[in-house]
């Protein structure tokens, strides 16, 4: 899986934009007036609306978070909060209108669906515009469709769920993805059912000046178990664009839950991504998460251990750019005995670019014998890239078995002159120490997104020679 | 490309980190022959490998090295190893991650020796069989918590693999048990012949027994000052660099 040599030099592959075919889009800014009619042209029911405008309220009053990354660049009326691509959603390819079908033609959907994956949502813009499953996972009781089709057709299940693992108050993101969310993904599985190939989705943003506020919902129901993919990309255009995500988990008891994510947006989109899960007793929570591109990323998927004996496993892998900062890491609250967390987070920066590392561990008093290890390292390719490392930890319990690794390292003259004595040039030995790097990463992704991410990578090492 | 392609040194000179090493090393090694490069500690014998493969840190500051006719110097090393030569390293460097199979493939590949895959792994299978090298091998990350030995059996199997014109061995055998050395050096003599030469840099006579060299050079404070047949290094097992050298040996003037 080594990267060409010959994509080192390409640009941001998915940097095309497609013309601007949407059906309606709500004016630029934001007011009661815009969240309400988002929640009018979807058709929605009372109580969404009122917990929209109740959030709309909070996002107002809450002042922009004074720590992490510099997000002094967004401009919250300059954006579009809604845009409706399609009048209606695809079941099927041949429904998906052609300019969109192009685009996503060339991010490979359908072929990924010919494959024989579970099932296959895409976004674009606001709104999903091609949705699908297979038949004998939905004869299972497995629902798998966007989130305003959730809310519409399974409105019991939805609203029992919605909003209770991040309350529109958490925090000013997830106030303002609760106020204007549109699309993403709605996934419930069944008590007992085990789905055997992933669920996918796609995320893109089109327009300029656009917001895009996925809000996706996921619940594994006692001994049930499910894996979660999904990838985003942005086309580059000269205004900056936001997206700002809500990703809420629930795995019941005994259940198993994995989402992996590899995040590709172009540089000039600010990603802020609130992604939280509850873990009940014996439950597994999985984390895959991949940040490349964006202009500032700031993420920390978070892990609440409830019940006795649940585990937390996040993996990171991130990569900043000239100009880029990704502010990643993680949080895990062990609140339940014997509960253990496994944080591995990896990254890498370039030129100017900077990453984070930000971690939350908190060990509550009744979560005795638990366990916790993190280790973090971080890969500098280049004298003026930067790496900080914020771990907190709160542990309110003596007998718990605490480990914390912390590494930086910057590519070795020697590991190159090594690579390079062998035959191979000085651009692929680089580009093989950083695959190398993300190795424990790449490992943990399908087939075909592993090749995806090493071409992603190859891209965004462009000039890391000079 | 020549038939038989000779590494030629004329009044080589290099310096490290401003000091210079090399003052002025005449060598030649033909493809086909084995040469022992020895000498005492400090004689300037792992620069000169260092030096012939283009590390950075190794600067020219005067004299000739060609391969095949061709000023190697102005090479990169990826372009040195291209032009088919090879250094098996005393000390190899680490790629957490980058397993044994992707580094050869990449490696073959850049050489413009790339095989099918099945064909690679029939091949790598067997060189790993004559080096007694387990098959986890294959995915473990090259170099990363090696011993010491199995560091050298992975260079050893590197070349085996990539079959160079002209290997350049530093040290390979130190630190080794016999048994190690003797499986490494039939390893280095299955590949030594007509289409590879060696030079072999060694302080201990011992792996000259199983790869009984055509010639032998010391080197002493950055030059060759003496050379002969495999006697010469039986001379050095018996007496010691002494004789050879001068009492200016033991304590270097200026110490």
């Amino acid at each position: 899986m080594a990267v060409e040599a010959k994509d080192l030099t390409k640009d941001y592959q998915w940097g095309f934009h497609d013309e601007d075919i949407s059906v309606f889009r709500t004016a630029k800014g934001l007011s009661p007036e815009v969240v309400a009619a988002i929640s009018q042209h979807k058709g929605e029911p009372e109580w969404m609306l009122k917990f929209r405008l109740k959030a709309l309220d909070h996002f107002t009053k809450r002042p922009m978070p004074s720590w992490g990354a510099d997000l002094s660049g967004i401009d919250f009326d300059n954006i579009y909060y809604y845009v409706k691509p399609v009048e209606e959603m695809g079941r099927t390819w041949d429904e998906v209108p052609e300019s969109i079908k192009r685009t996503f033609d060339r991010l490979g959907i359908p072929e990924a669906e010919r494959k024989f994956l579970a099932g296959v949502s895409a976004q674009y813009d606001s709104e999903v515009v091609y949705h699908n499953i297979r038949e004998d996972l939905g004869k299972l009781g497995v629902i798998f469709s966007d989130c305003d089709t959730g809310l519409r057709e399974h409105e019991e299940i939805f609203r029992k769920y919605f909003g209770t693992v991040i309350p529109p108050n958490d925090n000013k993101f997830a106030a303002l993805n609760s106020a204007v969310w549109s699309g993403g993904s709605f996934v419930y599985v069944p008590k007992g059912v085990k789905v055997d190939i992933p669920l996918q989705a796609y995320f893109r943003i089109n327009s300029d000046n656009m917001g895009q506020f996925e809000r996706t919902l996921i619940i594994a129901d006692e001994g049930a178990s499910v894996h979660y993919i999904e990838g985003c990309t942005a086309p580059n255009y000269s205004s900056d664009s936001l997206h700002s995500a809500v990703v809420e988990l629930i795995a019941h008891k005994g259940a198993r839950i994995r989402y992996t994510t590899i995040q590709n947006w172009s540089d000039n989109v600010y990603n802020l991504v609130t992604k939280r899960a509850i873990a009940h007793e014996g439950a597994t929570v999985e984390w895959i998460d991949g940040n490349l591109g964006s202009k500032v990323t700031m993420k920390y998927p978070s892990v609440y251990l409830m019940g006795e004996g649940a585990h937390a496993e996040v993996m990171s892998a991130a990569f900043a750019g000239t100009g880029q900062h990704q502010d990643a890491g993680s949080k895990a609250i062990h609140v339940a005995p014997h509960t253990t967390s496994n944080i591995v987070s990896r990254s890498i920066s370039k030129g100017s670019g900077r990453t984070s590392y930000r971690g939350h561990i908190k060990v509550l008093p009744k979560a005795r014998d638990s366990k916790v290890s993190v280790r973090c390292d971080a890969l500098l390719l280049d004298e003026e890239a930067r790496s900080d490392t914020y771990p907190y930890m709160d542990i309110d319990n003596p007998d718990v078995t605490v480990g914390h690794e912390a590494t930086v390292s910057k590519v070795g003259e020697d590991q190159i002159f090594y690579l390079t004595s062998r035959g191979i040039n000085e651009q692929e030995a680089t580009a093989l120490i950083v695959n190398g790097f993300f190795e424990p990463f790449v490992k943990e992704l399908p087939m075909e997104y592993a090749v995806e991410l090493n071409r992603l990578l190859a891209l965004s090492m462009e000039g890391a020679i000079g | 490309m020549s038939e038989r392609a000779t590494l030629v040194c004329r009044d080589l000179r290099a310096e490290v980190e401003g000091k210079e090493i090399l003052q002025g090393v005449d060598l030649e090694v033909a493809q086909g022959e084995i040469h022992a490069l020895m000498g005492p500690n400090g004689s300037g014998k792992s620069t000169l490998a260092y030096t012939l493969m283009g590390h950075p840190k190794y600067v020219v500051t005067g004299g000739s090295a060609t391969f095949d006719g061709q000023n190697i110097l102005a090479m990169t090393a990826d372009e040195r190893a291209r032009l088919g030569l090879f250094l098996c390293f005393q000390y190899p460097t680490a790629i957490p991650g980058v397993t044994t199979v992707n580094f050869l493939r990449a490696a073959l590949r850049s050489l413009g020796k790339e095989m099918p895959a099945r064909e690679f792994l029939k091949r790598l299978n067997d060189e790993m069989a004559q080096l007694r090298i387990p098959e986890s091998f294959r995915s473990r990350y090259i170099n990363d918590g090696f011993s010491g030995g199995e560091k050298k059996r992975s260079e050893i199997l590197q070349l085996a693999m990539l079959r160079p014109r002209l290997a350049v061995l530093d040290e390979t055998d130190s630190g080794l048990d016999v048994d190690a050395l003797r499986t490494v050096a039939e390893g280095v003599m299955q590949l030594a012949g007509p289409d590879m030469g060696v030079l072999v840099i060694t302080h201990y006579p011992r792996i000259l027994e199983f790869l009984r060299p055509d010639a032998v050079h010391v080197l002493h404070q950055g030059r060759v000052v003496t050379s002969g047949g495999y006697e010469l290094a039986q001379r050095i097992e018996s007496d010691g660099y002494e004789p050879i050298l001068g009492t200016a040996v033991a304590e270097p003037a200026g110490v």
